[in-house]
């Protein structure tokens, strides 16, 4: 099984609160992977500060993808896997959006690779990137109702 | 997917609608290359062609039913997507694997991963003109997939890999044909390599051809052996090690160049790298032992015990009617599929049906970063890029 080296997690937990003591609002620790729950608001500054602050050195986003809590609310949980290849090291970025407003600052600012990540989070869940250079479907054809991996979109029939 | 666009660009410029159907795309992918001449001036893809709903699919099975979609997401890697899925079910579960059945785990995909570069290699190789190679990697692959065949029954869509273990017992004499395999493969890919490495052709097409520098690379999230033929050695095996990689000795092949030939050589030296780690992990297995951990309720009891043994008969009802509930929370495994970083990350509510099934393909993160690599580069320059980045349309658009 994989154990992720996490060792260092304290050592982001306080980089992150030195840096701005709202950033962390929930810190999770499970089955040896950690999660940094982020406020909407600082996302985006957040995860500058995670890939230029020497100290933590994320420079990799490894993936970007969407949880429907559906009927929860904030229903759609975003989360942004971050490695750092210099210090061998991962960690996972989550903040919630509603389904009233589901935007949220785009990524692509910081690492180049969330583009495509969005898009299809945009295509699949309808959640808007604010600030994505090029925010189109990417997997369904453009002329497409709806967003199939929300819950409340039926597997199999007619919506 | 994009609608058909039927501009022309601007006076000086032309657009060439390349694919979906043409062959150097390997699949339904489709760029629109906007053109100077022969030089390309933007490149857009356009995917989604292969899309079937994998992931929403998967919260509709219980999570031992939906290894038989994972089969079918990379078809030229079933076996790594099996593992990397239950590599996060297991961690969800916490669930500990017998070492024997990681071995088999790993020599399987090793060999798998010899497979999937051999496919590449001829493709790859009929995309630039040589159309022998072709012939000789799928002779070999089928020695493979032969192997794949006595050990699972199935030579594509094996499904051999199950939450705590693997399938079946490793089958009678199986050392045989692997090491036949063993010995035969080294001369193989000398043979391969006496074709291409100093041909005058592949290096013309390939030499200089795609390059992108490693912070580019890093910053597209590009992985695999796109990322270690620009010099930097990251491969999931030996920075976050898996199913008992730790204990495999090999090397990581890197390359500083950064071209299509750089990443020809690192697929080259992958391949060698995984025969060393095949004949160790074969070495490792023992001739019997336990294949699947020893969680009632999780892994199937053996028939024996459900004939005489009530709970096994009541667990194996269980499991195959209503299926086991992880506690919620999430897991996000990684592996290092022949094409780069494959993740699955699992989000469960406790539920004995995942809420979210996520797969990281590296297919689709790695073509991210074609428009980059061709902008300026001539047209036949493309057919190289599009080659070398490796891409399953499969696992692109899931």
């Amino acid at each position: 099984m994989t154990q992720l080296a996490n060792a260092s997690t304290g050592v982001v937990v306080e980089q992150l609160r030195a840096w701005n003591p709202q950033a962390v609002s929930e810190m999770v620790e499970y089955r040896g992977e950690t999660t940094i729950v982020v406020p909407r608001e600082l996302l985006l500054a957040t995860a500058k500060q995670c890939k230029e602050n020497p100290a933590l050195d994320f420079n990799l986003l490894s993936d970007a993808t969407c949880v429907d809590r559906f009927p929860v609310e904030p229903r759609f949980e975003l989360n942004y896997h971050l490695v750092s290849l210099a210090r061998r090291d991962r960690l996972r970025l989550r903040t919630s959006v509603s389904a009233q407003q589901p935007v949220i600052d785009s990524l692509v600012p910081v690492w180049l690779g969330a583009n495509w990540l969005e898009r299809e989070i945009f295509d699949l869940f309808g959640v808007r990137f604010e600030g994505h250079p090029d925010l189109r479907r990417i997997l369904l054809p453009e002329g497409f109702e709806g967003a199939p991996l929300r819950r409340d979109f039926p597997t199999e029939g007619k919506r | 997917m994009t609608t058909v666009e039927t501009a022309v660009g601007t006076t000086k410029t032309m657009v060439l609608n390349m694919g979906p159907q043409h062959p150097s795309t390997h699949g339904v992918l489709r760029v629109l290359l906007e053109l100077d001449g022969e030089n390309v001036v933007t490149a857009t893809p356009d995917i989604g062609y292969l899309h079937t709903g994998i992931e929403k699919s998967c919260e509709d099975k219980t999570y031992s039913q939906a290894i038989t979609l994972t089969d079918r997401i990379d078809y030229l890697n079933p076996l790594g997507n099996n593992l990397v899925y239950c590599l996060a079910v297991e961690k969800l579960l916490d669930l500990k694997v017998p070492k024997r059945a990681q071995y088999i785990r790993v020599m399987l995909v090793e060999l798998q991963r010899i497979s999937s570069h051999l496919v590449w290699l001829g493709t790859h190789a009929i995309d630039m003109g040589a159309m022998s190679v072709l012939l000789y990697c799928f002779r070999e692959r089928e020695e493979i997939l032969k192997i794949f065949e006595q050990f699972t029954g199935q030579r594509m869509m094996t499904s051999y890999i199950r939450i705590g273990g693997v399938a079946l017992q490793p089958p009678a004499g199986w050392r045989e044909p692997v090491k036949r395999f063993l010995d035969m493969m080294p001369a193989r890919i000398d043979e391969y390599e006496a074709l291409l490495t100093e041909n005058r052709i592949w290096q013309g097409r390939l030499k200089g051809v795609g390059y992108l520098s490693p912070k580019t690379l890093i910053a597209l999230s590009t992985t695999g052996p796109g990322l270690r033929a620009a010099g930097v050695a990251y491969d999931n095996r030996k920075i976050f090690p898996y199913s008992s990689y730790e204990e495999f000795d090999f090397d990581v092949p890197t390359r500083t160049e950064s071209d299509c030939y750089a990443r020809y050589l690192v697929r080259v030296a992958e391949m060698r790298e995984s025969l060393k780690i095949v004949r160790q992990a074969m070495d490792k297995i023992a001739d019997d032992g336990p294949i699947k951990a020893e969680a009632p309720g999780i892994v199937p009891p053996q028939r024996e015990k459900m004939k005489t043994e009530m709970e096994a008969l009541i667990y194996h009802f269980k499991i195959f009617t209503e299926g086991f509930s992880p506690p919620a929370g999430e897991a996000f495994a990684t592996v290092e599929s022949p094409r780069g970083e494959l993740g699955c990350f699992i989000a469960s509510d406790g539920s004995p049906k995942p809420l979210r099934v996520h797969f990281r393909s590296p297919s689709f993160i790695n073509l991210q970063a074609l428009p980059t690599m061709v902008t300026g580069q001539l047209i036949a320059d493309t057919v190289a890029c599009i080659g070398t980045i490796d891409i399953v349309l499969g696992e692109v658009d899931r």
